[in-house]
This record gives C-alpha cells, structure tokens and sequence, in this order.
C-alpha cells in the first residue's frame, strides 16, 4: 500500500433549504491535508447534508465545496474521486466481496487482472483478505461495512467520508471497527469526515471534533478541548454529561453552593447564573453522616458503568451527578449520606434559572 | 415427551404434505382436462380414428406461421411484439421507477395509480381510444402490426409494474445508487450494473407477465384490424377447426417451453466458491467483525 497525503478540504459558506426549512445554514469548514474530523450532532442538526454535499450526492443552494483547491461544487458526484461508506449495509448484493472493492476500479477502465489485485490488497488492508469470495449475506454487519472501507478506499479518493458506519452495529464490534477505521485512515493518509451522532465515537477517534445544532457549527476543536473547554451552552449539554448548578458570578468566577469556580468566559457580567459542572468534577469528600451544608446530601442510585461508576445524589433543592472510580463509589450505597466536592475547573455559565441534571 | 412431540409434528407434517399433493392434482386436473380434450379432438379423424394431419397443415397456412417475414402476421408477428413490448416495457418502467424512488417519492403513489388503470379500463374501450391514433399511424408512420407493442405496452403495465415494485422494494435503491455513483458510475452504469442484477427476478416475473399477456392478446389486435396469433386461430377456426385446435395447442405448449426456458436463463444459481468451506463461513462470520 504506498503512503498518499491527503488533501485540504473546505466547505464555504453553506446553505442547504428543503422548502421552508434550512438544514445547512452558512456553514464553513476547512479540514487540513490528512486530518480526521468528526461532525457531531443531534439528529436533524445537518451533520450528514453536510457530508452529502461534500460527497455531491446533493446541491447546495449556496456556498463551495472546494476539494485541493478545486472548486468542485457544481461537479456530480461520480466525478469527485470521493470514497464514502454509508450508515446503510451498501455493498452490491449481487457482487462477491472483492468484486465490490473492485467496482469503483471497473468504472475507471481498470484491467480486470490489475483491479483483482488491488482489491485483493484493499481486503488485506483491512483484514479481510480470505473473505474475498463472500457475497454480503455471507458477512456480519462489522465485516460488510469494513468491505465497505476498503471498496471506498480501493479508488484511492481524495477524501473520505463515513456516514455513521457504526450505528448499526452492536457496541463491542462498534468500538473495534471504530479503532480499524483509525488505524486504516492513519495508515492511508487520507483527509476524512466522519459523521456521528454518537459523542464517544466522535471524541475518540476525530483529531477534530465539530458540534452541530440547528445547521450551523457550534464549535470545532480537538476532542479534549471540546469536551473540557465546551464553547457554548448546547457543546457543553450535548457532549458529555452536565450538572446545571445555580450560582452567582462575581470577580471573574462563580460561587456555587460555596464553592468558587473559574470561568470559561472572561466576560461574563456579574449576577446570577447556572454553572455547568461535568460529573468527574464532582468528588465525595467525606461520610455526610450529622453534617449539614449546601453540598451533603443522600446517594439515592449507583449506577456501575465498569471502571467508574455514577453516582447519583439528592442535595435537598436539587439533585447532583458525580461520577468516580468504581471502587471509591462502592463505599457510599444508596441511602447514605455524603458530603461532595467541586473541583476548580473552568465552568460554563448560563443565564437561566433552571437547575437540574442533563444528559 | 419429545416423542410425542416429534410424532405430532410429523403427523402435521404429512396433512399438510397431502393437502398441498391434493391441492397440485386438482389445479392440474382443471389445467390438463381441457388441454387433453384440445389433443384429442386435434388428433381425431372424421372417422374416430388417430391421425396428425391437422399438426401437419399448420405448415401450409402460412399466414397463421407469420410468413413472409417482412410483413408478419399470426405467430412471427406475436412472438416479435412479445419481445418489443417486453424490452419497451423494461425500458421505460425500470429507469423511470428508479428515477421516482430516488428523485420524487410523493410521485409515487400517482405513478401506482397511472400504472394500475389499465386494469380497470375494459380493452373494448382502450381500442376506442386507441384507434384514432393507429389511423393516424398506419396513415403517416408506419401500419405494421408491430405498432401493436405501443398498446401492449399499456395493457402489461399494471402486472410488470406490481412485479418490478416488489422487486425494488426488496433492494435499498437509494444507498446502493449512492454507493455505485460516489464510485464513479455514471446513471447508464447505475441502472446496467447495480440495480437491474439486483432486481433480475422481478424483471424476469415482469417478463414473463408481458410475454404470456402479449402471446394471448385477441381483443385489441382483432379490433384495430391486424391479425397477430389469436386472431389467425379464430379465422381459422371457422374454416378448419381441427387445424385451428391443433395451433392453439401448438401455441400454449410453446408458450408454455417459453416462459419455462426464460424461468431458467432468468434465475441463474448464484456462484458457489469452493475454496471456502461452508463450516468455516459459518463459524467465521459469527465470531469476527
């Protein structure tokens, strides 16, 4: 397999309509030679219209697709030398597994002898070189989308783009084909957008995260930075979970049940606000038993998720998520009292009066 | 306990085998009875005894074979408008399918619609329609009897569309076009070597439905004045019946060889790859991703 470098990729100013409404709207995007970025959104938020429109698979009504410095916008989508695999099983039913890696080679004008070979080698690339003779059927979810891969990649396409390959699989083959998507896009080179709805397969395999609502871009940035610095309000309720803790800003940091927190924002004006606090910055500090304060409460449910569990506590007025090591939550079962913990990083505030646990 | 349990199931089993046997041996005797009344009355001389010299006069009535070649009537011309109207049909139908499925789904239902009134339109009718537009035809076109295929075309709709419908709605038309146009196929390409490999039993079933209705047509072809199969058989049939039954049997048997041969070529088996062991398909496809 010889090493390529992938090329820039921008999306300029976007708009996509469907009658009255605007799935895309002014979105702009440059993704640099060989980089992975993950578009991330509820549904509806134009994450995949983005892709589509990248893809050629739809017009937009206005903005530029420019692909190495092409504009490639008004060109269909079988002449953008474009790989893509797709949220549906898309493998040609009626074509054996190399045959399907080889299709893109047939339509251009590859000997049949040399089109074999790469695909052989395609299948190889992604491990599933003895399956070459396999018709879909004859495949598991995880195998058919990793066909799907190397069909995309057998072309040798300027960019890549995966359209939610993994959500129809179950969760233990989404995370191992998630990691073999990485490996095979690091190891090709190749510029890629992957589009999800799923935050834990965003962050885990995107050197870029971008958040979408409402067809604009909320933020765009490295996954730790998305997660832990979120830019707005909704990056910060959409990617990970968040305690809405009411508080009070005042000299550049925010008084949250009588803990002081830094800001985010340097400019927030002083006055009541809610804090979004992840779960992880949320510790037990100690046995809550005979104590009173703004942060003792009663654990009311643990949820073990593995490694860490969640910790869920009733603080009187409202209730907390913290979520721990699975050891240190074991000691504190439902029903006992706790005193909790904030730690001092960098919060988002919001103007609004309500408080309450987010997922 | 499991025994009984598989005697039960087996005695199920044997009903259900018997009535399925019953149910063959009536739909055959209700098939054959006629068609073996047809043999013997095309085999049978004034006399009440067996000859085949009514199967071999269907050779000296040239017009009912379709001779000359250039200006086809009776078999030739039937045989000829199945094959047009079948290709035409395909032609029109399957890309245009397609087209809505991908481009205009609320189109859809309207096109369903259109597709089906022929059926509720009796041929007595459509030939009133019709017959204006063959007088202008056969004045400044062409009157061929192969000009038949446009109003055949009309009369297959309703059955090869039902027949490609369900074949298209078995395939993910919309990411399979996707995925073979982000591939570099042009629409041509898309149609001949994605959806149409995909969709082969439909329209082969939509084919077939063509080829039976066309090679049985009277109604349109009498009324509008040509004389395809049908036509030939009933002017044969009042001035030799036992020629007339002797082609109608002829006719059937090799409609049915027909539809019987196009089964076959249509559904070939899939290719089986020896080199992989079904155990190992098996096993495999369970445990890896």
């Amino acid at each position: 397999m010889s090493e390529r470098r992938g090329v820039e990729v921008r999306l300029e100013n976007l708009v996509r309509r469907y009658g009255t409404v605007t799935a895309l709207d002014g979105l702009s995007l440059t993704l640099a030679p060989g980089e992975l970025v993950a578009l991330l959104g509820p549904s509806g938020c134009g994450k995949t219209t983005a892709l589509r429109l990248l893809a050629g698979l739809e017009e937009a009504d206005e903005g530029k697709v420019i692909i190495a410095g092409d504009d490639v916008t008004d060109l269909p989508a079988n002449k953008r030398n474009i790989g893509m695999v797709f949220q549906a099983y898309s493998l040609f039913p009626h074509m054996v597994a190399w045959e399907n890696v080889a299709f893109g080679l047939q339509m251009r004008d590859v000997g049949r002898a040399e089109r074999k070979k790469r695909a052989l080698d395609m299948l190889e690339l992604v491990g599933l070189g003895r399956f070459a003779n396999r018709y879909a059927n004859q495949m598991s979810g995880g195998q058919q989308q990793r066909v799907a891969l190397a069909r995309a990649l057998a072309i040798q396409p300027q960019v890549l783009l995966l359209d939610e390959p993994l959500s129809a699989l179950d969760a233990k083959v989404r995370s191992r084909l998630r990691d073999e998507i990485r490996r095979v896009q690091l190891e090709v080179g190749i510029t890629t957008l992957f589009v999800t709805h799923d935050q834990e397969e965003a962050l885990a395999i995107a050197d870029r995260v971008g958040v979408m609502q409402a067809g604009k871009l909320e933020q765009l940035g490295p996954p730790t930075l998305v997660y832990s610095r979120p830019a707005t309000p909704f990056v910060a309720d959409f990617v990970g979970l968040t305690n809405r803790i009411p508080g009070e800003v005042k000299n550049g940091s925010v008084e949250v049940r009588g803990t002081q927190l830094p800001l985010v924002q340097q400019d927030v004006p002083a006055g009541a606000a809610v804090a979004l606090v992840r779960p992880e910055a949320v510790t037990i500090a100690g046995n809550g038993d005979g104590q009173s304060g703004p942060l003792v409460g009663t654990v009311i449910a643990v949820a073990f998720l593995g490694a860490i569990s969640r910790v869920t506590v009733d603080l009187g007025d409202m209730t907390i998520l913290a979520q721990l090591p699975t050891a240190a939550a074991s000691d504190h079962p439902a029903g006992t009292r706790v005193r909790l913990a904030l730690r001092p990083d960098p919060v988002l505030v919001q103007r609004e009066e309500t408080a309450s646990v987010t997922a | 306990m499991a025994v009984a349990r598989h005697g039960i199931h087996r005695t199920r089993w044997l009903k259900l085998q018997a009535f399925r046997y019953i149910v063959f041996a009536l739909a055959a005797i209700y098939f054959l009875i006629p068609l073996g009344a047809m043999v013997e009355f095309s085999t049978r001389a004034n006399d009440g005894s067996r000859t085949l010299v009514f199967w071999r006069q269907i050779f000296d009535y040239q017009e009912m074979i379709g001779l000359p070649i250039d200006t086809p009537t009776g078999i030739i011309a039937s045989l000829e408008l199945a094959v047009i109207t079948s290709l035409a049909m395909l032609v029109l139908l399957v890309p245009t399918m397609v087209w809505v499925r991908l481009k205009l789904p609320r189109v859809n239902r309207i096109m369903e619609f259109i597709s089906l009134l022929p059926l509720t339109i009796p041929a007595i009718v459509l030939v009133v329609g019709l017959f204006p537009m063959y007088i202008w035809l056969g004045t400044n076109v062409n009157d061929s009897i192969l000009t038949l295929a446009f109003a055949y075309i009309v009369l297959v709709l309703p059955y090869a569309y039902r027949a490609l419908d369900a074949g298209l709605g078995a395939i993910d038309v919309k990411t399979l076009s996707e995925a073979a146009r982000s591939l570099g196929a042009r629409w041509d390409q898309v149609m001949l070597m994605v959806i149409a490999p995909n969709i082969s039993n439909a329209i082969l079933n939509a084919t077939l439905l063509s080829v039976a209705l066309v090679l049985g047509e009277y109604t349109v072809a009498n009324n509008l004045l040509y004389n395809n199969l049908q036509v030939e058989l009933v002017h044969l049939g009042r001035t030799n019946a036992g020629v007339s039954i002797a082609v109608a049997v002829a006719s059937l048997m090799f409609a049915f060889v027909l539809l019987v041969i196009l089964a076959f070529v249509g559904s070939r088996p899939r290719r089986i790859h020896k080199e992989e062991p079904a155990t190992m398909l098996a096993s495999q496809s369970i445990t890896s991703i």
